[in-house]
């Protein structure tokens, strides 16, 4: 199967009845016209529901509103400014960058290697493909309390192993140096399965007659890999890309959990940063400029590699 | 691709099943992990690894404990928000899948971007407004903005199975009389269905999986998955009653998943894969 996030239509919108067209009158005909519309329509009104918040998240952010205060007055760009200045915002978008980058590399790496040895029958990879969805599927806040258990000092089960290979003093999510080490670690544990399950099913809808010829060739494993499976991969590799940083970005349960930020500000991401800003500090409003500030490095990260995704799409056709 | 059997290959063989073991025991120790820890007790939980007297004790205090009311709590929003979905939605996917009409793909990619915008960002505003609705801390509350999870995913996998079917079928069936309501409900929907049961079953399950908003948009009405977690921060640790919760809030889903795992890859890519 090729992949497709808007598929191309083909077929006719309307499925005219050939003789009753001309008899029909015009209440039917308009009656047609709005069906999509009217079909829609109690979606769009949910949609719309869902709208007001960010309108009114937006009004917010120009108000200094904060949550044990009840006089609220304009403040224009303030918030902006003031967010711009801070270095605590400076602060968390790097972390929220390095959190992201991390966590990308890693799966996406992990993920591409597991599943090309998937991709193949042996009794280990038939049992893994089946039971490498529980990770992705149980909630990442429960994964992260697993793992919180894991490396708990008094009942964590890697306390014994890591003291025998001398990092007995390992603090994990409790140290400053080690806190983005055990998120990244967590984090992969959770989605690395969804990387691997796509890229899997990308691997398995490839042609066969490519790798034919290619075997007549006699080229090497690696130039197969390179020249064949890559360019036809590539747009299973950057819609999963697409997913992964979008959601890696914005990532707050998992960092919630683990360090809710901490030890001191280590691991303080820009949702995170949001949060305490909002909830334990107060300031609703001052909280807002950073998640749109977010929400726009998502929506650019994404439009640049849907972009890429697109033209992949196409040059994988003409290899196909 | 069965070519040579050098011993080379033997070795690459080998090294690809080893690889794939360290893999398989990274993602699931730690499940087995939990298991184990919820069947100890806790007066072995510090001094004993494996082998220990197992109990059912953990399990026992869990269930009769108000865990279970957050637990039904989570069952009662998520079904909810997977059924308002499924009335909303359905509708919805058939006409980005057939209908020819202005906005179409701007509709379809503003609904899937709610999906991708930062949920902080969507409960700072519902923070306020849930106050002043009276929303905070209900159920219908949760289950509206759930609607954030559940609807776009539900949209976008259910468009990709309403766009496989051919249009021909439809234009028999409106040939033979029927309206369309008619051909809607007693041709099309029994077509999608196994479409429809796996992507309401993996919308339920990432709202059960569901944590931000409950934890922020709610209080009293609160859901397994958030109150798992403070299971731990509580100062008199039961380690075997927190693995024992954990595994509960785990367990429906991990029988889900299984159950879905055909159309998983469709429904993780939101439709862009198709598996």
């Amino acid at each position: 199967m090729s992949t497709t996030l808007s598929s191309p239509q083909t077929q006719p919108s309307a499925l005219p009845p050939e003789g009753s067209a001309s008899k029909e009158s015009s209440a039917h005909a308009r009656r047609r016209r709005f069906r999509p519309y009217l079909v829609l329509a109690p979606a769009l009104i949910l949609t719309i529901g869902i709208f007001i918040p960010f309108i009114a998240a937006i009004c917010l952010s120009f108000t200094d509103y904060s949550l044990n205060s009840s006089d609220v007055s304009f403040i224009g760009f303030d918030n902006y400014l003031s967010m711009l200045q801070s270095s605590d915002f400076w602060h968390s978008l790097g972390i929220t960058i390095e959190y992201a980058f991390l966590c990308t590399t890693v799966e996406m790496l992990l993920g591409v290697g597991v599943a090309l040895l998937l991709n193949d029958e042996n009794i280990v990879a038939r049992f893994l493909r089946i039971v490498l969805i529980f990770p992705l599927m149980i909630a990442p806040v429960i994964g992260t309390l697993i793992w919180k258990l894991i490396t708990n000092p008094s009942v964590g089960i890697l306390v014994g192993p890591m003291r025998m290979i001398g990092l007995g003093d390992f603090k994990w999510a409790a140290s400053p140096d080690s806190a983005m080490f055990s998120l990244v670690v967590v984090d992969a544990w959770v989605y690395t399965p969804f990387v691997i399950i796509l890229v899997l099913a990308g691997l398995r809808s490839l042609p066969k007659s490519p790798y034919e010829a290619a075997l007549i060739d006699g080229g090497s494993p690696w130039f197969v890999f390179k020249n064949l499976t890559l360019p036809m991969l590539a747009p299973v590799l950057l819609i999963t890309l697409v997913f992964r940083l979008m959601l890696s970005l914005q990532e707050f349960s998992i960092i919630f959990a683990l360090t809710e930020g901490g030890p001191g500000d280590a691991t303080m991401s820009l949702s995170l940063q949001a949060y305490n800003r909002a909830f334990p500090f107060y300031g609703l409003a001052e909280a807002i400029p950073m998640m749109l500030f977010l929400w726009a490095l998502v929506y650019l990260v994404s439009f640049i590699l849907i972009g890429f995704w697109r033209r992949a799409q196409q040059r994988a056709a003409g290899v196909a | 691709m069965t070519q040579s059997r050098s011993p080379l290959a033997k070795i690459g063989k080998g090294l690809q099943i080893l690889l794939l073991l360290a893999y398989a025991v990274f993602a699931l120790f730690p499940l087995l992990w939990m298991f184990i820890m919820s069947i100890k007790p806790d007066s072995q939980m510090l001094t004993t690894t494996f082998i220990f007297t197992p109990t059912l004790e953990n399990y026992a205090t869990v269930l009769h404990s108000d865990y279970m009311q957050f637990f039904f709590n989570n069952l009662i929003v998520s079904v909810a928000a997977v059924l308002v979905s499924l009335v909303v939605g359905v509708p919805a996917a058939y006409a980005l899948a057939r209908f020819q009409f202005k906005g179409k793909e701007d509709i379809a990619f503003t609904i899937l971007s709610f999906r991708f915008a930062p949920e902080i960002l969507v409960i700072l505003p519902l923070y306020l407004i849930y106050q002043r609705l009276g929303l905070y801390d209900t159920y219908f509350g949760l289950i509206w903005v759930y609607q954030l999870i559940t609807l776009p995913l539900l949209i976008w996998i259910l468009r990709g199975f309403f766009e496989d079917i051919s249009p021909d079928i439809e234009a028999a069936a409106q040939l033979d009389g029927y309206t369309w309501w008619q051909v809607f409900l007693r041709v099309l929907l029994p077509l999608v269905k196994p479409g429809l049961v796996a992507a309401g079953l993996l919308c339920f399950i990432f709202a059960w999986n569901s944590f931000t908003f409950p934890l922020l948009l709610s209080n009293n009405v609160q859901t397994s998955t958030v109150i798992a977690l403070r299971y731990l921060a509580s100062d008199t640790v039961h380690y075997g009653q927190v693995a024992a919760a954990a595994a509960i809030s785990a367990l429906p889903e991990v029988i889900l998943a299984l159950l879905i795992q055909k159309h998983l890859v469709r429904g993780l890519s939101f439709g862009a894969v198709k598996g």
